[in-house]
């Protein structure tokens, strides 16, 4: 069982890399504990800007630093980094083109029970629809120690989301497939492509494990670079394929999902499933309750992949 | 040195043909904010055309995007592109938009959004203390663009850091595009509302070179705080019809305005030289 959450993950490469490189600078907005940062704030006082509970002005501040050289992580609450900066990060960050990595925290429903203000069930829809931002979403801590490692080595714009709670790891610490916008393929499969992303990717997994003994041939792909997409990786998975499944920790509008089913109708048309959060406030719980009552665990996508293949 | 009183009339001709050229642009703060930057790029920052790239440049970022002409024709008389460029200002394919973009040579930041500038220019004096590099930091808000609860953000954080090698300066022409700022909402308390924040307050004459010089000499002694430099301008600043009409934020003149503000410019221009 790991309990070290993916936000943990950031926290100790930035602790590390910041010992050599002394560009990095990290922001929070009254964030640090939430965002893990606690210990790099004790490491690298000197690297690290407090703004307050000031989100606009955190994201500003970052693309300010960033533009005079340095490398800017901003890390906040998904939900507030998202929508309220969301102007921030459109203007200042992804058309201005700094070097800043804005990081969204307990992002998706990781805030279970504290409802909607606190969910992020839009962030790739917000975040996606603006040029020059790219958006990634890791599936493990494996996953998100390549990834922060990866976008340290480019100057580029990006939003990433991690949740909030340590996941099961998808990958063996000694062996991470890991290519910077490339899916990873974690099975191939010829009956259903199974697409998906962050914490949904170890159920897919699992999920494709309960299909094969039930005799069905599903694929799984790591869409962590939700985008840029993987567009040849999907194509490829959905044409070997009868029929595509998606899952994802976000609305259906505008997700991963949606950008999924835009590609196969265009490349290779198959019937495409979204499995995702409902366009309303969701249930009450904790995420895990979240997710099972709407079918985005093992079970549940094994069946909706099922009764897709059925369809057919 | 030349007399740059003259010279700013002279730019603001460049502004009005680009904008009678184009159809479109915001010449009452091109006019009311033009001094702030001939003053700013002729007497007080530290950049060159030819070291764009410098690390240790002053940085300026044009918070009231929507001036962009004035800052055009300022960019271009220093040197950073060809007059020829200001021509395609607005026109099919140009880079020469309605609004700052850093794609531009000697534009910073991309503004045209109201309210991101002075937090920018925050991250922008952090780095500066961080690398120990003596460079400053200027960032011109207009007073309407006040109203925008991310500039008090970013007032915040410049008091808390103490970032005395930042210096806003508010062109506080009084109007707004619907009216008197004093009437759509209300800033008169400037001094109190920044000084609470931690902020060094100067006045300046917000259209007289040599009063706004003062102020940026002033803004560069006050240690251990920013400085905010409240402008006092007249919108519209150089011809009759222009001045202090709130229509003027963003009307394009006929040819008969045209000709008429290009004979007042001249004079004023002449008067001064
Ligand atoms: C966030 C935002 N809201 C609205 C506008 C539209 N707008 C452009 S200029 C302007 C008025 C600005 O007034 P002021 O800041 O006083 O500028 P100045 O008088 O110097 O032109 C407005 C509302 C904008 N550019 N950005
Ligand atoms: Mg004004």
């Amino acid at each position: 069982m790991n309990n070290i959450p993916n936000r943990q993950a950031i926290c100790d490469v930035l602790i590390e890399k910041a010992n050599t490189d002394k560009d990095i600078v990290v922001l929070c907005s009254d964030s640090r504990g939430s965002a893990s940062m606690t210990d790099y704030v004790k490491a690298h006082p000197d690297q690290f800007v407090e703004v307050g509970i000031a989100e606009q002005s955190l994201v500003s501040v970052a693309a300010g630093l960033a533009r005079c050289g340095k490398k800017a992580f901003a890390a906040s609450p998904a939900c507030f980094l998202s929508t309220r900066s969301m102007e921030q990060a459109k203007v200042d960050v992804a058309y201005s083109n700094t070097n800043v990595t804005l990081i969204g925290i307990s992002g998706g429903v990781s805030y279970g029970a504290l409802g909607m203000t606190h969910h992020s069930a839009q962030d790739i829809a917000v975040m996606g629809s603006i040029p020059n931002m790219r958006v990634y979403i890791p599936s493990d801590r494996h996953q998100t120690k390549c990834l922060i490692e990866a976008l340290l080595q480019d100057q580029k714009p990006a939003y990433i989301r991690v949740g909030r709670n340590p996941v099961e790891d998808v990958y063996a610490e000694d062996n991470v497939p890991f290519e910077m916008d490339k899916a990873t393929v974690l099975a191939e499969g010829t009956d259903v492509a199974i697409v998906a992303c962050g914490e949904m990717v170890r159920p897919a997994k699992e999920a494709a494990e309960l299909l094969r003994e039930k005799g069905i041939s599903a694929g799984v792909l790591d869409m962590y670079c939700v985008k840029p997409i993987d567009k040849e990786a999907v194509v490829k998975a959905a044409s070997k394929a009868r029929c595509v499944v998606t899952v994802e920790e976000h609305t259906y509008i505008g997700g991963l999902g949606a950008m999924v089913a835009q590609i196969v109708s265009a490349e290779c048309p198959k019937k495409v499933k979204n499995l995702s959060l409902p366009d309303a406030p969701v249930v009450t719980g904790k995420s895990q309750e979240v997710f099972d009552h709407y079918g985005l665990n093992r079970e549940g996508i094994a069946k909706a992949a099922e009764e897709l293949l059925a369809s057919l | 040195m030349e007399n740059l009183t003259a010279k700013s009339f002279a730019l603001r001709q460049d502004v009005l043909d680009m904008i009678y050229m184009a159809k479109t642009g915001h010449i009452g703060g091109d006019f009311s904010v033009m001094d702030i930057l001939v003053t700013l790029y002729y007497k007080q920052l530290r950049v060159d055309p030819a070291r764009m790239d410098d690390p240790d440049r002053d940085r300026f970022i044009l918070s009231k995007g929507h001036s962009v002409e004035a800052l055009y024709a300022v960019l271009c008389s220093r040197g950073f592109f060809p007059k020829e460029d200001l021509k395609t200002y607005s026109q099919y394919q140009s880079k020469y938009i309605g609004h700052p973009n850093n794609k531009i040579n000697g534009i910073e930041m991309n503004s045209g959004s109201l309210g991101h500038g002075l937090s920018v220019s925050v991250g922008m004096a952090l780095a500066g203390k961080m690398d120990k590099r003596d460079y400053r930091v200027y960032v011109v808000m207009g007073d309407g663009e006040l109203a925008e609860g991310s500039v008090w953000e970013g007032a915040m954080a410049a008091g808390h850091y103490k970032l005395d090698n930042l210096c806003a300066v508010v062109d506080r022409n009084r109007l707004q595009i619907s009216g008197c700022t004093e009437d759509v909402m209300a800033h008169d308390s400037l001094d109190q509302r920044f000084g609470s924040f931690g902020w060094h307050v100067t006045h300046a004459a917000g259209n007289d070179i040599e009063a706004l010089n003062a102020a940026f000499e002033e803004a560069k002694s006050v240690k251990g705080k920013p400085t905010v430099i409240i402008a006092d301008t007249t919108k519209g600043y150089g011809v009759s019809f222009i001045e202090n009409q709130a229509a003027w934020h963003h009307k394009v003149p006929t040819e008969e305005e045209y000709q008429l503000a290009t004979k007042e410019l001249a004079e004023r221009r002449a008067a001064n030289e």
